[in-house]
């Protein structure tokens, strides 16, 4: 009981200290997966905004499975990428293993179902209201991709907060693919789990402190867009279907 | 002066979901000139008939094509107002301004041409605000203006102001009026007779999915040849 009150006192201590090593952990986190989801969203939106628009056969299998793999456990994420970047894997020569750009990769790879599902909900919904009058205005869906991510840009800043949400706090795929080097590949998850095996609590529970104030920012930043968006929505007229 | 796309040709139109059949065997053809207002009672296809003949919907039976020498590019000289006006998250001028776009207006002149369309409904003031912040009255004229800076040579109206109060809906139609007086074909749905009244030249009466008359609007409101219609007119026939 004492040791965690002292723990949490040293904690304290080096985040109103701005510690040197506390800081750069979590410098290369935010890093990691900012990159992650910038890379992830490159690829991602435009196959959400697809797979919401373009009927062909198996749509629906292609869906389900989209929204199954938001669960992918980073574990596994992490053993496929760790296998392609190990030496004797396909991509070994490259030499990226145990380096940040490998857990950009990873965490990529995690992410990216998440925004291309969301992504495909959000301009599924886009389309239900705008598609008649674009397509009026002699639009395709295809050709309409660009405005409607444009439309849907509240929904989906929400949606790369949640992919974001979901790399900054998982710790498995970083774990095996940076390998927790110190001050090369060590985020603040994987130092969490580190320092905690090793008893120094203070790092680990200074950290935990800084990644749930993570959490609450990027969730107060998507309420706060949402709000903006209600707001807006509000003095419109309410959109109900036609006959 | 481009080539003409009329008249509309619509011959033995069907139209079915899931096998329930909502549109039976339509036929008509309608030339230039004019306003022509479809009525019926809910549920009786008016909507229905407009978008199949604007293309966003494709006919289960029959054939819809436009007769004249400019038919070719029909699909561009046509243009849908739709119940709910449909505004893009973003400013009134900007609306217009990526309808112009989509139908290939060169960027230089987009601008000055979606300020003159909003001055013709007199949204100038608000042409910076954003669309969906605007009144429902104000978002359906800026619906028309956006329609109307296409130029289209013929406008769909699908009760374009139906969920209006009396002030705005008459703004609407001072704003239908200028656009066929500057000699737009519009093709509407309404649901207010003293509306259709006032604007058709012919009217098309739909009962059912079926198309029961097809008659200049005076011989129509004057002398309607089938029950269902006068029964209508009257007051009596809710579905």
């Amino acid at each position: 009981m004492d040791s965690a009150g002292e723990a949490f006192a040293a904690a304290w201590r080096l985040l109103i200290s701005f510690d040197g090593e506390l800081l750069s952990v979590v410098g290369l986190s935010l890093r990691v997966s900012m990159s992650a989801v910038a890379l992830a969203s490159v690829v991602a939106l435009p196959l959400g905004a697809l797979l919401a628009l373009y009927r062909f056969p198996g749509r629906r299998l292609v869906v389900v499975l989209l929204d199954a793999l938001m669960g992918l456990p980073p574990v596994v994420v992490g053993l496929v990428v760790y296998l392609v970047f190990s030496r004797s894997g396909p991509m070994g020569g490259l030499g990226w293993l145990f380096t940040p750009r490998v857990m950009i990769l990873a965490q990529a790879l995690l992410v990216c179902p998440i925004i291309a599902a969301l992504t495909r909900q959000a301009i599924e919904q886009e389309w239900e209201v705008l598609g008649e009058q674009l397509r009026s205005l002699g639009l395709s869906p295809v050709r309409a991709v660009p405005t409607l991510l444009w439309e849907g840009r509240y929904a989906l800043l929400t949606t790369l907060l949640a992919g974001f949400g979901r790399a900054i706090a998982e710790v498995g795929a970083v774990l095996i693919v940076g390998g927790n080097i110190a001050h090369v590949t060590r985020v603040m998850t994987t130092t969490i789990a580190l320092e905690t095996s090793k008893g120094d609590l203070a790092l680990a529970l200074g950290l935990g402190i800084v990644l749930i104030l993570i959490a609450v920012a990027v969730n107060a930043l998507a309420h706060a867009v949402r709000h903006a968006e209600e707001r807006i929505a509000r003095v419109a007229p309410p959109r109900t279907n036609r006959a | 002066m481009t080539a003409s796309i009329l008249p509309l040709r619509v011959r033995g139109v069907s139209f079915a979901v899931n096998g329930e059949s909502l549109l039976r065997d339509l036929d008509f053809e309608l030339p230039a000139g004019g306003v022509t207002i479809v009525l019926g009672p809910n549920g009786a296809g008016k909507s229905l008939t407009l978008r199949l003949c604007h293309g966003l919907l494709q006919p289960t039976a029959g054939s819809i094509d436009w007769g004249g020498a400019g038919a070719a590019n029909a699909a561009r000289r046509q243009a849908m107002v739709f119940q709910r006006p449909v505004m893009l998250r973003r400013s009134a001028l900007a609306n217009v301004a990526f309808a112009l776009g989509a139908h290939g207006v060169p960027r230089p002149e987009r601008a000055a041409r979606a300020r003159a369309a909003l001055e013709r409904v007199e949204l100038g003031r608000v042409a910076h605000r954003s669309a969906r912040a605007l009144s429902g009255g104000e978002q359906q004229r800026l619906a028309l203006a956006r329609a109307w800076a296409l130029e289209p040579e013929v406008l769909f109206l699908d009760e374009p102001t139906a969920s209006l109060d009396p002030a705005a809906a008459h703004a609407v139609e001072e704003v239908i009026r200028a656009i066929d007086a500057a000699g737009t074909r519009i093709i509407m749905t309404t649901h207010d007779l003293g509306q259709a009244r006032r604007l058709a030249a012919d009217v098309i009466f739909l009962h059912g999915g079926r198309l029961l008359e097809h008659a200049a609007a005076s011989e129509f409101f004057d002398n309607p040849r089938t029950d269902e219609a006068r029964a209508f007119l009257e007051g009596r026939l809710f579905w």
